[in-house]
């Protein structure tokens, strides 16, 4: 080493400052100065790999934790008083012995940081030492280094499984076309692969790459968090600049898949990766319980200086009343006397530090203690916990559990939220023509029953599904053989629980329709079958999408399986193996033609297709190893592919259930590159399609589309695919003129609303022939948009819609997005809770209200209006109407005694009306009057105004409840936002405060643990206000026999440890495990609910009475044993110690009278506390003889204990401070007993009655809802059922003439 | 997270299904309604019924007598002599007379009583050095500073014992004097030692190691405090052994009195001889009261008292009469109890209500 001079240090060091914030970064190649000094390197500037995430350095943490800490302002409080106290004129006590309470707050404080980083280092350390592969020029390979030895400028080398050290620029990888797939899931939570190409035309297409040809400089941004977007050029040696951007980056965390290795440049790394930039802490969101608790806070405040002034005021009146200097006023130590008023300013201070227990500090540090136990309770919970993905309920802000008990607005999402976003084709129509898919609705309402069936048959013997982690252990295994990069998975991978888009292969299956096979196999056999748009319906849908293959074999870690599939000991679950099996046989059998159409027959009759299909599994099963063995070699590198091991991994469950659909009918994709589609025609002949152009899907277009060149009749042919608004209108001229194809149009229309009334969400699939010249000149302005450097979306948006006019309409298909179960349940017991459900859709108002049928958020006999309009005059008067309309109906006479059922369905153009600033009033006063609101086609940033308007306007509490990226907005802007960690990635749940994994586990979160968090801290908050209160006050009513001189009658340690260990730990345990109404009660009765909204339990009400209850009680406690010892010889700590011990009893009794389960923990912690106080307070007293000077407890417990006196002032003053407590209890429970009393009635009877009590109590409550709670098995949205209900559904789209609809049906049967 | 990894299996994320993580543990929930707390109520009611008699009874049979001597009949003059600082050295004394009409049973204690003296003001009460009381030296020679102002005497001489408490010390005496019928005035023994608690006699103060010295140069090279008239080892003349930090009048005074008006034990009557056997006869007795302490600077008053003491402390109506009030109104809440109970909730479950 060489020395420098400190100026050239700070010169560096200005330098690299300077080159970090540059816009632009110029990289190059680390190779050539390999093995040089720091200083000489290019990229010496630019941060390493090497992480660090700790606050805290192990030499500063005790300065800092402190800075830290004291930006509360609690903690200023206490030092404060501290400092307060060694004031000498003031101090109440020994300024050393006022440090206590201060240094036991912030060390317990700075131990549960030091413990948090602590656990921050470690995890940095496994991190910073995975073992990754870099290129050393010394030794011409990449050799194993760790990820903190990663610098930007190095070469790394990543393998299959592995997790990326660094943000990549990717150059090389082992695919010949370039392409590296990566799975993101450490980043966003989203499963499906993406795929990264090389930087193109950068390096030669040899098979090694070798980085020390490479000597480009590569140009990038600035590091920035946004994970989508890169902007990089790298300029060759010769000038050339090649663009790069977020396709050719590998992120850091993200994991390399289907892919054997692959070497990339290093940009950014350690800290200023997109990985680490996106990494923010845990959310802090304050409740409105600690809201309403800073305002109770700020009264105690108040009293606190009133009672410090009255202290203040009585020294100087009482020392104005002295007639002379009597012997016991001490002068200072120069013999002087302050003058009274200088004493009674003095004195305020003094009561201050006296009384300052008043302020409940630790009243902070409990609520955060009981938050973790409650949060501890709530993860535990095994309700919440789903089997099938293996994931717990999470807790993600860590301070607003009690808000989940006061909701009264609920936002939810559609898709994915109350449905599966399990997406199952199910109807489908080709040039006109319907085809029902009989056959395999059947077995879908089959397979529901047997998921039905399955879930009792498991509560009777609980056995663990084995199959699922059976598959998981060797799953794991045949990677670690496998692959030799696999032992570098961190746990960052392991935790990530990744899924494919189906988890169950039975919802995957499609059985074909009977007719439309035959109809296809007509059409395969025809001449002119290049052009039949039956086979190009099912060629679109198998090309036009960014479904990726993969191998089963090469799947990722879980392939979870739902265990019935393994159970055949019921009729049930053969059918449904066969079914499965059957779905098996049409997909591979298809090159022999004439035996599938025996099959399909075999299979249309429901009872015979018990037989064939059983006895031709084993045929089906050699077939499929004749296929594997066929075909390997012809596939060349690529990975073995047998029809059944395809996996396809879809960003959107449409794309994936539209290419299953296809491959039931033997249009299987096999593979998908960058530039080619390969689809296996019925006829067993695969081929592959040169894709040209991809236009992606976005939402202005609500369409995509996919450019590919036809192998046979090499025509452009652009398969386009969306929404039908979007695609109707782009319909080519020939289906405006000729009768036969605007019929089909119509026809298609009509069965696209049928398809919509039912629920389904629907798709056209549409082809267009490109003439040669026409995607010529085309080719040349997409490439001018793509070559863009300006508004590049845009132009790129342009170039797709000039593509996209004059199709022809090849069909629609149907898809289902089945209700998730108990969703029905779930929103019924929500709303007889007193919530308002809201469901904000993105879908078509049509298949909204029919899901909002389905899901019981609409009843039949609803009153539901239907708000849709074009303009703002129409909206104001529809607006005007229905609220006087509402208005009158719920004024009506007759509807007073029945709840108002009125539901609001609007779209999302009337809603944006309606929300205008001039509306908004009146449409949150009708949303009020209604039970529940659908709002359809909505924007996640409508629905994140929706929730703000309703929670500002209203001041209610709201939660929104969502899965996917569209409701982050929505999920943020609620009070509590929920996360349901489904099929669309994590982004929902990284946003949310609670992640659930089911819609019904929210019955469970709010109405029981909801209900129990929020009760519970309430009632701990209250009474550790009348805690500090009451034991406060011994204090100050003392004041007026010791002339307001700021005297203690206890002694100090033993009032310190008073409130840190004799009386602290009760109510904590009261506030995590007190359970006032058991789990199934409020199940049972969802009406419990009720209790904790609005005001709550809580009520400004609740702290008064509770104030003055202890006042009452310290008065009790004071005066009782005043009396007693009135003109006796009792010393000052004698009288204190009954004192305290009174005020200890009382205040434990008081809990005991609060807390309504007692447990073994109970018990323990009571009796823990008063043996702590007799232990702890006799030693004290025992040991004792000169340690805290002035004040001297030398054995005078012991002395009081052998006194009966003592026994005789316990009793008596216990008894007669907590009667009126008890007696207003025992009161209020006989003669107004609250529901929750009730409640708690019915938890002591034995089960059976308890359900009778429940349903009685239900139908005297609610008055029509026994009906309804009858009706409680979800109806599964099928199309008889849905027919029923939809000719008293308004539409909007009947109306569609008319400026503004109002429909407003009512099946209510008149009175009369 | 990587914990859950160790454990293999399907089951190793699902929570245990333990009844504790579950939050059902068995419990035992109470009811407070009317018809499950009114035996408790009743057994309340005559438990204080029965405290509250049995304490009356024991309060009935005890005796009392408090004479306030501030300036009662001679005591005037002395009283107003000490009004005048300047007469602080004098000495006066005076006799106050006074009569029984029933005997004290038992053991007789005398206490000598202050009114509005406030030994519990907060810098008052700190104004001493307990480990000077504890006969270490070190404190002895360097007083804590909580004795400010009576730390050291204007020459730096260190005060024993130093503070305001002791420097305030209640300083008249007392003799009691017995006129029998028929008899000469016969002075009534009162035993002026065992009037402390033991701890505080035996522990809490000690006087320094006198190692074959006397007290007196034990106690050298301290002065006395600036308002008593003898050094701390002289306070008992009679007694030497009741001498020195260890002096019984001095610990009952050091132990601060709770209250402004408080009384504190000065003898307990020597039942050696006769008649004082059973205690103190009926008939009229004097006290001869050497009147030293001043009160008119907060207009105190003094008063001795004779008593005799219960099993539970002195004589007491307070905690009798508590107890009794106590047990009519719980009995009173339990006959609205029974009421609410017959009315509302006999079938226990208040379903309709």
């Amino acid at each position: 080493m060489t020395w420098r001079s400190p100026l050239a240090l700070v010169r560096d060091y200005l330098q690299g400052q300077r080159a970090r914030e540059k816009d632009l970064r110029n990289l190059v190649s680390n190779l050539p100065y390999e093995g040089l000094e720091k200083r000489k390197q290019p990229n010496r500037y630019f941060l390493s790999n090497a992480i660090k995430t700790t606050k805290y350095t192990l030499l500063f943490f005790i300065p800092m934790n402190l800075f830290e800490q004291f930006h509360r302002l609690a903690n200023l409080y206490f030092v404060g008083l501290a400092i307060l106290n060694f004031v000498p004129a003031v101090n109440a006590f020994q300024p050393d012995v006022a440090l206590i309470p201060i240094c036991v707050i912030l060390s317990l404080t700075a131990l549960k940081d030091a413990w948090e980083d602590f656990r921050r280092y470690q995890s940095d350390r496994k991190l910073n030492n995975t073992p990754c592969f870099i290129y050393s020029r010394k030794e011409k390979q990449f050799v194993q280094r760790r990820w903190k030895d990663v610098r930007v400028g190095d070469f790394v080398k990543v393998v299959y499984n592995e997790i990326i050290p660094a943000d990549l620029l990717l150059l090389h990888t082992s695919d010949p076309s370039g392409v590296c797939l990566i799975e993101t899931a450490n980043l966003d939570g989203e499963t499906n692969l993406k795929q990264r190409t090389v930087v193109s035309g950068l390096c030669n297409t040899s098979p090694e790459f070798e980085p020390e040809s490479f000597n480009s400089i590569v140009v990038c941004e600035k590091p920035n968090n946004n994970l989508n977007h890169f902007k990089c050029y790298v300029e060759k040696p010769d000038k050339e600049k090649v663009g790069a951007g977020i396709e050719s980056l590998l992120l850091r965390g993200c994991t390399v898949r289907n892919t054997d290795h692959a070497v990339g440049f290093v940009v950014y790394a350690g800290h200023e990766t997109k990985s680490m930039l996106n990494n923010n802490g845990p959310r802090y969101k304050r409740s409105k319980l600690e809201r309403k608790l800073n305002t109770d806070v700020i009264f105690c405040v108040i009293l606190l200086f009133t009672m410090c002034l009255i202290g203040a005021l009585g020294h100087f009146l009482w020392l104005q009343a002295l007639p002379s200097v009597p012997p016991y006023l001490v002068p200072d130590s120069n013999g002087h006397l302050d003058s009274p008023s200088l004493s009674a300013f003095y004195m305020f201070f003094t009561m201050i530090i006296l009384l300052q227990i008043l302020i409940p500090i630790s009243l902070y540090v409990s609520i955060e203690l009981v938050k973790i136990g409650q949060i501890f309770f709530i993860t535990n919970d095994a309700d919440l916990y789903d089997d099938d993905t293996e994931v717990r309920m999470q807790c993600r802000a860590l301070n607003i559990t009690e808000d989940l008990g006061q909701i009264e607005y609920i936002f939810s999402d559609k898709t994915g939220t109350l449905t599966e976003n399990k997406m199952v084709f199910r109807r489908c129509s080709i040039v006109g023509t319907e085809y029902p898919h009989k056959e395999n609705a059947i077995r879908l309402a089959l397979l529901a029953e047997v998921d039905l069936e399955e879930e009792v048959i498991f509560n009777q013997h609980p056995q663990p599904p084995q199959t699922s982690w059976s598959l998981d252990a060797e799953d794991t295994n045949s990677q670690d053989s496998h692959r030799r990069g696999s032992r570098c998975k961190s746990k960052v991978a392991a935790s990530a629980q990744s899924d494919v888009a189906f988890s169950s292969p039975l919802e995957t299956e499609v059985i074909p329709d009977r007719k439309l096979l035959q109809q296809i196999s007509r059409a395969e056999s025809s001449s002119r079958r290049k052009t039949d748009p039956y086979l190009d319906f099912f060629l679109a849908l198998a090309i036009c999408n960014t479904v990726v293959v993969s191998m089963a074999t090469a799947q990722r870690r879980r392939v979870s399986v739902s265990p019935h599939a393994w159970q055949t000991n019921n009729a049930l679950d053969t059918l449904s193996n066969v079914v499965k099996n059957a779905g098996c046989i049409f997909t591979s059998c298809w090159r022999k033609p004439k035996r599938n159409r025996t099959v399909s027959e075999g299979s249309a009759l429901e009872d015979d297709s018990f037989q064939p299909p059983l006895k031709m599994t084993g045929t089906v099963n050699t077939n499929g190893i004749q296929t594997y063995s066929l075909h390997t070699p012809s596939q060349g590198d690529k990975p073995a592919a047998t029809l059944d091991n395809l996996r396809y991994e879809a960003e959107s469950p449409d794309e994936a259930a539209l290419v299953y659909a296809a491959k039931a009918y033997g249009f299987t994709l096999l593979a998908r590159t960058p530039d080619s589609v390969t689809v296996r025609l019925p006829s067993g002949e695969d081929l592959v399609f040169e894709v040209l152009d991809t236009l992606t899907f976005d939402s202005n277009r609500k369409r995509m589309s996919v450019l590919v060149r036809h192998p046979i009749t090499k025509e452009y042919v652009l398969y386009t695919k969306g929404a039908d608004s979007a695609i109707m209108e782009l319909l080519g001229t020939p289906y405006a003129e000729h009768l036969m194809t605007r019929n089909i149009a119509a026809d298609t229309q009509h069965h696209l609303d049928c398809y919509a009334k039912e629920g389904l969400r629907t798709l056209c699939i549409t082809k267009k022939v490109v003439s040669d010249n026409v995607y010529e000149s085309w080719l040349v302005d997409r490439q001018r948009a793509l070559a863009a450097i300006d508004n590049r979306e845009e132009l790129i948006m342009d170039t797709a819609v000039q593509l996209e006019k004059n199709l022809s309409l090849l069909g629609a298909t149907g898809i289902e997005d089945r209700l998730q179960e108990n969703v029905p349940d779930t929103i019924m017991a929500l709303r007889e809770a007193g919530i308002q459900v809201w469901v904000l859709t993105g879908d078509k108002p049509e298949t909204a209200v029919n899901i909002g049928y389905a899901c019981r958020l609409l009843e039949k006999d609803d009153l539901v209006i239907n708000m849709s309009c074009k303009n703002k005059l129409a909206c104001t008067s529809i607006l005007d109407c229905t609220l006087e309309e509402v208005r009158r109906y719920s004024q009506d006479p007759r509807n007073v005694d029945t709840t108002p059922d009125i539901s609001l369905v609007i779209d999302g153009c009337t809603l944006t009306m309606a929300m205008s600033p001039d509306l908004q009033e009146r449409f949150v006063d009708l949303a009020k009057r209604c039970r529940s609101v659908l709002c359809c086609r909505v924007t996640p940033l409508q629905k994140s105004r929706v929730v703000k308007v309703i929670r500002e306007k209203l001041k209610v509490m709201t939660l929104a409840v969502g899965d996917g990226a569209n409701d982050v907005n929505m999920i943020q802007a609620a009070d509590v936002g929920i996360g349901i960690s489904g099929q669309e990635g994590m982004q929902a749940v990284m946003a949310s405060d609670f992640a659930i994994s089911r819609f019904k586990h929210l019955k469970k979160l709010l109405l029981v643990h909801g209900h129990w968090c929020y009760t519970r801290l309430a009632n701990m908050i209250i009474y550790f206000l009348y805690k500090n209160v009451a034991y406060v006050n011994l204090l100050f009513w003392y004041q007026f026999f010791c002339g307001f001189s700021a005297t203690a009658m206890v002694d100090y340690w033993l009032m310190i440890f008073f409130n840190l260990f004799f009386t602290s730990v009760p109510p904590i345990m009261f506030g995590i495990m007190d359970r006032d109404v058991s789990a199934e009660m409020l199940l049972g009765v969802p009406e419990l609910y009720r209790t904790g909204q609005g005001a709550g339990q809580y009520k400004f009400s609740t702290f008064w009475v509770s104030i003055l209850d202890a006042f009452y009680q310290s008065l009790v406690c004071f005066f009782i044993p005043y009396l007693v010892y009135m003109d006796s010889d009792i010393g000052i700590f004698t009288f204190g110690t009954p004192l305290n011990t009174v005020s200890l009893f009382t205040i434990l009794v008081h809990l005991s009278i609060e807390i309504k389960t007692w447990t073994v923990v109970h018990w323990v912690v009571m009796f823990g506390s008063v043996a702590l106080y007799f232990i702890v307070t006799l030693a004290y007293s025992a040991i004792c003889v000169t340690c805290n000077p002035p004040s001297n407890p030398y054995w005078i417990l012991q002395n009081q204990m052998a006194d009966p006196m003592f026994y005789l002032i316990c009793i008596i003053s216990t008894v007669v401070a907590l009667l009126p407590r008890y007696m207003f209890h025992v009161l209020k429970n006989s003669i107004a007993p609250s529901p929750l009393v009730q409640a708690r009635h019915l938890d002591r009877l034995d089960s059976s009655t308890k359900e009778q009590w429940i349903k009685e109590w239900r139908s005297f409550r609610g008055g029509g809802q026994v009906k309804r709670s009858r009706l409680s098995t979800p109806p599964s949205p099928t199309l008889e059922n849905s027919v029923d209900i939809n000719p008293e559904t308004p539409t909007a789209a009947e109306n569609m003439e008319d400026d503004f609809t109002l429909n407003v049906t009512s099946q209510r049967p008149v009175h009369t | 997270m990587a914990k859950t990894k160790g454990k293999s299996g399907p089951l190793a994320r699902r929570p245990d299904n333990s009844a504790f993580k579950q939050q059902r543990l068995p419990a035992w929930s109470p009811m407070l309604t009317a018809n499950t707390v009114l035996p408790f109520f009743y057994l309340m009611a005559l438990i204080c019924l029965l405290l509250g008699v049995w304490l009356l009874l024991t309060v009935q049979s005890t005796q009392e007598m408090k004479l306030d001597y501030t300036e009662a009949g001679a005591c005037s003059k002395c009283f107003e002599k000490r009004k005048n600082v300047s007469n602080a050295a004098q000495a006066c004394s005076c006799t106050v007379v006074f009569s029984t009409e029933k005997a004290f049973k038992g053991d007789v204690f005398f206490y000598y009583g202050l009114r509005n003296f406030h030994q519990n003001l907060r810098r008052y009460m700190k104004s001493k050095d307990d480990g000077q009381m504890l006969g270490r030296r070190m404190n002895l020679k360097n007083p804590t500073s909580y004795c400010e102002p009576y730390a050291r005497d204007p020459n730096g001489l260190p005060i024993a014992p130093c503070g305001a408490v002791a420097n305030s010390i209640f300083n008249d005496s007392f003799i009691l004097k017995y006129h029998g019928a028929g008899v000469a005035a016969r002075r009534v023994p009162l035993l002026r030692t065992g009037i402390t608690w033991y701890t505080d006699k035996n522990i809490k103060f000690r006087n320094p190691s006198t190692e074959n010295q006397t007290l007196a140069e034990a106690f050298e090279g301290t002065t006395k405090p600036p308002y008593w008239r003898s050094p701390v080892y002289e306070l008992d003349v009679r007694d030497p052994l009741n001498n020195g930090f260890i002096n019984e009048d001095l610990i009952v005074w050091m132990r601060e009195a709770a209250f402004p008006n408080f009384k504190k034990l000065y003898g307990v009557l020597d039942r050696a001889e006769e008649p004082f056997t059973s205690g103190l006869p009926a008939g009229s007795y004097s006290i001869d009261i050497s009147y030293n302490f001043p009160v008119q600077y907060f207009r105190g008053r003094k008063e001795v008292v004779l008593t005799t003491l219960t099993w539970f402390g002195g004589q007491n109506h307070f905690l009798p009469i508590a107890y009794l009030i106590t047990s009519g109104l719980i009995f009173l809440l339990a006959v609205v109890l029974t009421v609410v109970w017959w009315k509302f909730g006999k079938d226990g479950k208040n379903m309709e209500a």
